[in-house]
C-alpha cells in the first residue's frame, strides 16, 4: 500500500520534472539593484511571449563578476555599468561581441518627505539635513554619477561629511525610505510610477551633470546552448520591453 | 598589504567589540543569573527571546534595527525626545545593535555556568552570614569564572564577525561604521582581490588565535555544548 502510495508520488514528481524541460526552458539572469522593478515586469511579458521563463537574482554588479569568476551559475548579465561586462569579457568568459547596452540610467535626489527636495536642487546648498545617502561610489556607477554631480555644484567638501554609503542602489534607497537619511541619489527607476516620482519629493537631475549611465547587458558562455538566454537578450530588444524601461524613467540606447 | 583605510577598520572594529563586550557582560550577568534561579513561568519566554538573534538572519535584525531606530521608530522617537537625534549611521548605534546581535554569546555561558554551581555554595555562604551582593562576588563570581572568560570572548569575537546587521544600520562612515567585515566585502565588489585577502587573512589569524586559546589553554568545553 504505502510502496504503490510513494511510487505514484515518484511518478507524478518525475513527470513534473520532465513536462517543466520539455517544453520551457529556463534562464537564470544577474539582473543590477536598480533594474529590479523593470526587469520583472519585462521577465513576465518575456514569459508570455515566448514560453521560456527567467529567474531574476538581484545584487550589485561588482557582486555578480565576483560570482561568474568563481564559477557562479549565471546565463546573462544584466550590469548597472559598462565595466564589470567587460571585466567578464577580458577573463573569457563571455559570448564575444554579444555586449550592448540596453538602458541609460537616471539619477534622481529624492527624499521620502513630500515637499523637501526642490526642481532644482537648492536643498543641498541650503543644507538643514544630517545625512545624505547614495551608493558607494567604489562599487555602483549611480553612486559615482552622484559625486560627479556634486564636484559639478562645488559641494563635495561641504557634503562629503554628511555622506551615508549604501553597498548598493537598493540599500541606499533603504536609508532614505525608512528616512533615516533625510535625502540622497538614487535610481529614477526606483522612485518612478506611470512617469512621475510615486511618492515623497525629488528632483531628476539634467543630464549634463554627470557622464551617462550606460548599462550593458551580456550573454555568458555558461549561457551559450540555452535557447532561452539569447531569447531573453533578444526580447529586451523589442518594442514591448523597451517601452517598459522607458516607463521607469531610462532613456534608450541610440541605435 | 594593509592599507591606512584598512588598519582604521581595523581598530573601529575592536572599538566596537570592546564596549559592547563590556556592556553585554554588564546587562548579561543579571539576565543570566536570573535565567539561572528562576523558577518564573516567564523563563522559556525570555530565553527564547535572548536566543533570537542566533537564529534570526542578520539582515533581518538589521533591517528592523534600522526602521524602529529610525525616525518613525519607537526607538527613534525615544532617542529623538531624549535630544539624542536618531541611532543609525552612528557609532553609539552599531555598539548597541552589536550588543542585540551578540548577547546569546555571554548570556548562555554565564547561564550555563550560573547553573552549575548549584545550591550548595550558596546555602554554604548564607549560613555564613555572606549576604546576596558578598555572596556573588565572593562565591559565584570565582567559581564561574571560566563561564565570564568565555562568554567575554565569544562576545567579542562574535562581534567582530558582524556584517548583515552593520550593513544594515552603518552606512558605511569611516572611523564610525565602516568596521572590517564590511571593508573585506567592500574590496571583494571593488574587485581588489589582493586588498581583501590581507584584510580576511588578519582577521582569520586574529580569530583563530583567541579561539585556540580559548580551547586550548583555558581547557574550555567547545561551544556547542555551552549554547544547549
Amino acid at each position: 500500500m504505502l510502496q504503490t502510495t510513494l511510487s505514484r508520488v515518484f511518478i507524478t514528481l518525475a513527470l513534473l520534472l520532465v513536462g517543466q524541460t520539455s517544453w520551457a526552458a529556463s534562464v537564470l539572469v544577474a539582473v543590477a539593484a536598480n533594474f529590479s522593478k523593470p526587469m520583472t515586469e519585462i521577465a513576465a511579458e518575456f514569459e508570455k511571449a515566448t514560453g521560456h521563463s527567467a529567474k531574476l537574482s538581484f545584487g550589485s554588479s561588482g557582486k555578480f563578476v565576483s560570482q561568474i569568476e568563481n564559477g557562479g551559475p549565471f546565463e546573462v548579465l544584466l550590469s548597472a555599468d559598462e565595466k564589470s561586462p567587460q571585466k567578464l569579457e577580458q577573463s573569457g568568459l563571455t559570448v564575444p561581441d554579444s555586449q550592448f547596452t540596453y538602458a541609460l540610467g537616471k539619477l534622481v535626489l529624492w527624499s521620502a518627505k513630500p515637499g523637501y527636495v526642490d526642481n532644482q536642487g537648492k536643498i543641498l546648498t541650503t543644507g538643514g539635513f544630517k545625512h545624505l545617502a547614495l551608493a558607494d561610489p567604489k562599487l555602483a556607477p549611480y553612486g559615482l554619477a552622484a559625486m560627479e554631480v556634486l564636484k559639478k555644484m562645488g559641494l563635495m567638501e561641504k557634503l562629503q561629511p554628511l555622506f551615508v554609503q549604501g553597498e548598493n542602489i537598493a540599500q541606499t534607497y533603504q536609508f532614505i525610505s525608512t528616512a533615516n537619511a533625510e535625502l540622497g541619489f538614487v535610481a529614477l527607476s526606483q522612485v518612478i510610477e506611470n512617469g512621475k516620482i510615486a511618492t515623497g519629493s525629488g528632483w531628476i537631475i539634467p543630464g549634463d551633470y554627470y557622464a551617462p549611465i550606460r548599462q550593458g547587458a551580456v550573454l555568458m558562455k555558461k549561457g551559450a546552448e540555452n535557447p532561452a538566454a539569447p531569447a531573453l537578450l533578444d526580447y529586451l530588444k523589442s518594442a514591448p520591453a523597451l517601452a517598459i524601461i522607458e516607463k521607469y524613467g531610462y532613456d534608450l540606447p541610440q541605435k | 598589504m594593509l592599507t591606512p583605510a584598512d588598519l582604521d577598520t581595523l581598530l573601529l572594529t575592536f572599538k566596537v567589540a570592546s564596549i559592547a563586550t563590556l556592556l553585554m557582560l554588564l546587562l548579561g550577568t543579571p539576565l543570566a543569573w536570573w535565567l539561572a534561579r528562576t523558577h518564573s513561568a516567564w523563563k522559556g519566554m525570555i530565553n527564547a527571546i535572548v536566543a533570537l538573534p542566533l537564529v534570526l538572519p542578520p539582515t533581518v535584525l538589521g533591517f528592523y534595527l534600522l526602521v524602529l531606530m529610525g525616525p518613525s521608530g519607537a526607538i527613534g522617537e525615544f532617542t529623538n525626545w531624549l535630544g539624542l537625534g536618531t541611532l543609525p549611521f552612528t557609532f553609539a548605534g552599531l555598539v548597541i545593535a552589536s550588543v542585540l546581535y551578540s548577547m546569546p554569546f555571554v548570556v548562555q555561558p554565564l547561564q550555563a555556568a550560573f547553573t552549575t554551581i548549584g545550591e550548595q555554595p550558596l546555602e554554604a555562604a548564607a549560613t555564613l552570614r555572606a549576604g546576596p551582593l558578598d555572596t556573588f562576588f565572593s562565591v559565584v563570581v570565582p567559581l564561574a569564572k571560566p563561564g565570564f572568560l568565555t562568554a567575554a570572548i565569544l562576545g567579542f569575537t562574535h562581534t567582530v564577525g558582524e556584517f548583515g546587521v552593520v550593513l544594515m544600520v552603518g552606512g558605511n562612515i569611516p572611523d564610525k561604521t565602516r568596521v572590517v567585515s564590511v571593508q573585506i566585502y567592500n574590496h571583494v565588489e571593488a574587485l581588489e582581490y589582493s586588498e581583501a585577502h590581507w584584510l580576511a587573512g588578519v582577521l582569520l589569524v586574529f580569530s583563530f588565535s583567541v579561539l585556540l586559546v580559548l580551547y586550548t589553554v583555558l581547557k574550555t568545553q567547545p561551544v556547542a555544548h555551552q549554547l544547549k
